[in-house]
């Protein structure tokens, strides 16, 4: 006898994701094509009047070669971000996992600067190291005699919003870390430890392997975050500047579409990104995910 | 609006309807300039436009040429207003003409760029205090903040907010340079910009000059970072908008400070007038005879002195109207408020001219980007003033072409 529950009707299975079809089809397909249509016109934003021009905005915004050098920004930001929070979250995860005496506490503490959102994130990281009014970059300069300048210096202002926008997702990566660190069965790492593996060959060993799909989960999502929601960050500290040299591929769209109502080049950018976006997950999941082992 | 602004705009439709009994005015706050805007876009295009939206100086091109819009002048006749336009600040009304001198949109809030500087260091370093009318020339700006400067009075020397507006837009002006070919463009969509023009390269090389010796030190595009600098008395001079006024008198405590208007060049004998900033408001289309009417007797009650003169003391906007400035000045209130006549002063020393009347361009927020970014290569030592002048041109020129493709 077969235990499976199965449907007679043929309409029922369909009936039942209509629902989760519906929303998507509204709250994705259709601004995504809007978006895909508007980037072939040129209109003024009150829609008076919009013109038909194949590729013309594609073909301007490539021969932009600010456009051209924002994609470069937002591949090294992202590699940048991802890098820095799932090194730190994984790190502080490791020695959260260790037996405390507050376990719990110092879990609860660490993540909720994810709680924080990224605008607000921004703003803090401002305050502590804009060169006017940072208490630290006030620090920096004084102390070290360095010259820290983000509003000057695009190198400082790539590092200043690296931080702030890795700060948060730390938080993030620490739970996931944390979670897949627990999945880890204790017996696996004690025979080890009794076949003499010092602790670090442990890790490398039989920790990492185990959590390499927490590891490729969390690179897609750092990435993904990196590339749109970031957003805030870039907004509130630097605005793109300085000079361009934070100007990533979304704020440029925002820039462009929401406060200079260039709606067919907004929207040929948005196109633009959305490829990028997939096609770095195609890749991700065609070749990073053949290393990654699935315990079953 | 927001905030204490937004009250006093609250205020002034308040006493508009219980002026009269026949219109009921509504406002409605939908957050900062863009946001505006695109409420305004996306009311349209539902077909909810509401009667009135305001809209930021540097989006006048976009609205002129919506097709959405009820120019002002003619509103104004159609709905039997009689309206002595010579009454009116030309300075601010020419901003919102067409070519032709026709008024498009009604000024709202109005401001322009002025010169703050630390009384107290300039006394220290026995510099005579500025005269609030007669600029000083660029030069002597030069030996003032290289007296500070060397004498260690001040880390710096000036700072600048909005630094396109004020280092290139205004000083464009006040100099009769055209900042865009067509008359800056209002006689053309077709137009080009002229900023990699030798006097403004010449400028904008002093000023990199000045950053050598500290005489000017960059603090970011808007003016967050240069007022910081210069309540911190790390920075002598600050040029910023006149709404910095009220800013500084809350922030400042510890030093005395004045204003003066922007330096000029020796070169330039008479001065034009300095260029506004600010927002205007656009009547929209699509509604009946009869609420236009209201619109009409709105806009006359806000020209009203008592409204005018209402509106300057609570936000240092410009009253718009001579009338309401002679009225406040006959009251005294420029004597007991003389940092406020400053502005005022330095838009109406000169009649505009064609090139110093305002700027008319398309996807104007997106070449003020250019400018700030180019600039900052310049600051930041990447590129050289004539680069930066003549790649900002051409990169704002690939803008205004693709906005005359959209028009045509």
């Amino acid at each position: 006898m077969i235990k499976r529950a199965y449907f007679k009707s043929s309409y029922l299975p369909y009936l039942l994701i209509l629902p989760q079809v519906l929303i998507t089809l509204t709250f994705f397909y259709w601004p995504a094509l809007q978006g895909l249509i508007q980037s072939f016109l040129l209109s003024d934003p009150f829609g008076q009047s919009s013109k038909f021009v194949w590729f013309y905005n594609y073909l301007e915004i490539f021969r932009d070669p600010l456009y051209l050098k924002s994609i470069v920004t937002t591949v090294v930001f992202s590699l940048a971000v991802a890098s820095v929070s799932i090194s730190l979250g994984l790190f502080i995860a490791t020695m959260a996992n260790r037996a405390l005496q507050a376990t719990a506490l110092v879990r609860t503490l660490l993540i909720w600067p994810y709680a924080v959102a990224p605008a607000i994130s921004g703003i803090l990281w401002l305050f502590l190291l804009h060169p006017s009014y940072g208490v630290v970059a006030l620090g920096i300069n004084t102390w070290f005699g360095a010259e820290w300048n983000p509003v000057l210096n695009g190198n400082d202002a790539m590092i200043m919003i690296t931080m702030a926008a890795s700060w948060k997702q730390i938080s993030y990566n620490f739970v996931f870390f944390m979670a897949g660190l627990q999945a880890i069965p204790k017996s696996l790492i004690e025979a080890a430890a009794i076949d003499g593996a010092s602790p670090f060959k442990r890790f490398w060993a039989i920790t990492f392997p185990l959590l390499s799909p927490t590891f490729f989960f969390l690179s897609v999502m750092n990435i993904i975050y990196s590339f749109f929601e970031t957003f805030g960050v870039i907004h509130t500290v630097t605005q793109g500047g300085p000079g361009g040299s934070t100007n990533i591929l979304v704020y440029k769209v925002y820039q462009d579409g929401f406060v200079g109502l260039n709606l067919g080049s907004s929207s040929a950018q948005s196109v633009v990104l959305m490829s990028l976006i997939i096609l770095i997950t195609v890749l991700q999941f065609k070749y990073v995910e053949k290393k990654v082992q699935y315990t079953g | 609006m927001r905030s204490a602004r937004g009250k006093v705009v609250d205020t002034m439709i308040k006493n508009f309807n219980e002026s009269q009994s026949e219109y009921v005015v509504v406002g409605t706050n939908k957050g900062n300039y863009d946001e505006v805007m695109n409420a305004g876009v996306a009311a349209f295009r539902a077909k909810k436009q509401p009667h009135i939206l305001q809209v930021f100086e540097v989006g006048t091109q976009t609205m002129m040429m919506s097709g959405a819009i009820y120019p002002v002048y003619k509103l104004m006749s159609d709905t039997g207003n009689v309206v002595d336009w010579s009454n009116y600040l030309q300075a601010v009304l020419s901003y919102y003409m067409d070519a032709d001198g026709n008024l498009m949109s009604m000024p709202f809030n109005s401001s322009t760029p002025i010169m703050y500087y630390n009384v107290s260091m300039f006394e220290k370093a026995g510099i005579k205090p500025l005269s609030k009318t007669e600029p000083i020339t660029w030069d002597q700006l030069g030996e003032i903040t290289k007296k500070l400067v060397d004498s260690g009075i001040s880390p710096a020397g000036m700072v600048t907010a909005w630094q396109s507006w004020t280092q290139i837009e205004n000083y464009s002006a006040i100099h009769n340079v055209a900042f865009a070919s067509k008359s800056n463009g209002y006689e053309g969509l077709d137009c080009e910009l002229t900023i990699n023009n030798p006097q403004v390269i010449h400028h904008i090389e002093m000023l990199k000059e000045w950053t050598k010796d500290k005489r000017f030190m960059y603090g970011g595009q808007k003016y967050q970072g240069p007022k910081a600098e210069f309540i911190a008395q790390n920075a002598a001079v600050y040029m910023d908008s006149v709404s910095g006024i009220a800013k500084l008198k809350k922030a400042v405590k510890d030093f005395k400070w004045d204003a003066a208007p922007m330096p000029v060049e020796a070169s330039m004998k008479k001065p034009q007038n300095s260029i506004i900033g600010g927002a205007s408001l656009w009547v929209l289309n699509g509604h009946t005879k009869k609420e236009y009417e209201g619109v009409a007797a709105f806009f006359q009650f806000l020209a009203s002195n008592e409204m005018q003169g209402y509106w300057h003391k609570e936000t240092g906007y410009f009253p718009i109207t001579t009338n309401a400035y002679n009225d406040l000045k006959e009251k005294g209130y420029f004597k007991e408020n003389p940092l406020q006549a400053v502005g005022i002063d330095q838009l109406n020393r000169a009649v505009p001219t064609k090139i110093s009347r305002g700027l008319r361009l398309g996807y104007f927020v997106q070449i003020r980007n250019i400018i700030n970014e180019e600039l900052e290569l310049v600051w930041n030592g990447k590129k050289s003033p004539k680069e930066a002048l003549d790649n900002a041109a051409a990169r704002s020129n690939v803008q205004l072409r693709t906005f005359e493709k959209t028009y045509n």
